[in-house]
């Protein structure tokens, strides 16, 4: 049987969690306030991913640039490779929020989505 | 003159959370004034995941959240004004207002609702040594011009100071290519969530060493390098445990201010703890019919708690100019003592409050195991064990309007810390 302790981060209250981890591999989480917490544990123990935010170029847009998500968590070993291969991307304005910006990023599976709107500039 | 029902100071998250607000009780005539060329201030460059998750129910990044209000404006049609800064408010509420394309004008407002939001320690007021070399920006400063500028400040970070703002520009920083080599914390805690140090710094292997301090900048035309000193319980450098780092740039996340000159210009009490406004339970300040909201009135860690609040404020001036708001007649002070560095509101006028009203407060320190206390008067009415707390993380306690009736003598309401 093993224990850790961890921080979840599924929100900024950052509740303290206790992870037992029995010889079957079993989880056990106590200390999370709601279900993201037990999800985040488990998760972190197995298979620790992130939502990875950043921006990209754009062109004749209100903004030269416009913030992005991965749509979902990806692996935390990919979170270089998803940010390197953003630097590529060059979008023309409009943009608008929940657009896809790039495919299945880093070969994960994953989208990247704009989170903001940027009008054309005029 | 223009003549506007209630105008909104800024367009971030405070005011169009307000805004919002006071047009769904019905006020028609608003004006929301924003000095940047677009709405939802700082949550622009706030470009991260971790907001609404109270308000909406999921994983929002900053312009998402801001975009969600942005979007209930122009469909309501509140008028907003953009590129336009508020040079002073009368206490008349007559706003004198600049912008580029009608030069300086006034408006003369029923209600005003403050919503300036907050700035940034700078390093004029950290009084750190050294020259002056172009290398050192508040992180702020620094997350604008990497998210919404696409520039980067530099490739060797230093950052001093633990706040929020510095733990998601370490990770930020990190992944557009820079090495951020460590970051200072004065105090022997972090002043930043938790969450962030996990997935900010811990994701990435940077150090945060608590109680340390910068106590040289090397170089004279840029950045060359910090020395990072260690500090006693006063806070003094401990002589020879200097270490020198070599960067080409330092970040500052040293706390944040509300932003409130025009507020104490027009005679708005501030609180000295928070540099806010002190409101009663309505938020409004000591001039009538000007309430405050978000990080005007205190620095808040959750986008979410700022528009409930702002929300408040936004009916409460509603029901100002329509009004419907109660008269003020009797205000009990409300304290925080003993660890309990200040309150929002900081007074309560049982007749005019909510069946359940939120009392928002920061402790001073990392406590353990200590039993958070409500008193009415002398009585003890309320004793919770709190596991941990922390100045990093905001604390709140919900006042009962039913159990505050039931004491008709009542001369003051106190929140302490007390041990076990």
């Amino acid at each position: 049987m093993e224990m850790k302790q961890l921080v979840c981060i599924g929100c900024p209250l950052g509740c303290n969690l206790n992870v037992t981890i029995e010889d079957d591999k079993t989880i056990s989480v106590t200390g999370n306030t709601c279900p993201r917490g037990a999800d985040y544990a488990r998760k972190e123990m197995t298979d620790p991913r992130r939502i990875v935010t950043s921006s990209v170029k754009v062109t004749g847009g209100h903004l030269a640039s416009v913030s992005v998500k991965t749509e979902s968590d990806i692996p935390k070993g990919k979170i270089f490779d998803c940010v390197k291969a953003l630097r590529e991307v060059e979008l023309t304005a409009p943009v608008s929020i929940g657009q896809i910006v790039l495919e299945n990023v880093a070969d994960t599976g994953v989208n990247v989505i704009a989170t903001k709107n940027i009008y054309t500039d005029n | 003159m223009k003549i506007v029902d209630i105008a909104i100071i800024g367009g971030g998250p405070a005011g169009l959370a307000a805004a919002v607000a006071a047009r769904e009780e019905g006020v028609q005539n608003i004006l929301i004034i924003e000095r940047d060329n677009e709405l939802g201030g700082i949550l622009n460059q706030c470009i991260h995941n971790g907001f609404g998750l109270h308000t909406f129910k999921e994983e929002l990044t900053g312009p998402e959240y801001a975009g969600r209000y942005i979007e209930k404006v122009k469909e309501m049609e509140i008028p907003y004004l953009l590129h336009t800064i508020v040079i002073d408010i009368a206490d008349n509420k007559v706003i004198t207002v600049m912008n580029k394309e009608q030069g300086m004008f006034q408006i003369e407002a029923k209600a005003v609702i403050l919503a300036m939001g907050c700035r940034e320690r700078s390093r004029g007021a950290l009084n750190i040594p050294g020259y002056r070399p172009a290398g050192i920006y508040s992180s702020g400063t620094a997350q604008r011009y990497v998210n919404m500028e696409g520039r980067m400040p530099g490739r060797k970070v230093v950052i001093l100071g633990s706040g929020d703002i510095g733990l998601i520009m370490a990770r930020r920083m990190t992944l557009e290519g820079a090495e951020v080599k460590v970051v200072a914390e004065l105090m022997p805690y972090s002043g930043g969530l938790k969450r962030n140090i996990v997935q900010c710094l811990d994701d990435f292997g940077i150090p945060l060493k608590l109680s340390h301090t910068v106590v040289d900048i090397k170089g004279k035309k840029r950045v060359e390098g910090v020395t990072l000193a260690k500090v006693d319980e006063n806070r003094r450098p401990i002589p020879g445990t200097e270490e020198f780092y070599e960067c080409d740039t330092l970040l500052l996340s040293c706390g944040l201010i509300p932003e409130n000159e025009i507020s104490s210009q027009m005679g708005v009490e501030l609180n000295p703890v928070t540099s806010g406004p002190v409101v009663n339970e309505s938020l409004e300040t000591n001039v009538e019919g000007v309430f405050a909201c978000g990080n005007v009135l205190h620095v808040h860690d959750l986008v979410d708690y700022v528009s409930e609040e702002a929300k408040k404020a936004g009916e409460n001036a509603a029901a100002y100019v329509q009004g419907s708001l109660k008269e003020n007649r009797r205000q009990i002070p409300l304290k925080g003592e003993n660890g309990v560095r200040y309150t929002v509101p900081c007074s309560i006028d049982v007749g005019r409050m909510e069946e359940k009203q939120v009392v928002r407060f920061r402790v001073g320190n990392v406590y353990k195991d200590k039993y958070l206390c409500i008193y009415y008067n002398d009585e003890c009415i309320s004793r919770k064990k709190k596991r941990v707390m922390a100045p990093g993380e905001m604390e709140q306690v919900i006042l009962l309007k039913s159990k505050l009736e039931e004491h008709g003598d009542l001369e003051r309401i106190t929140i302490r810390l007390e041990e076990a």
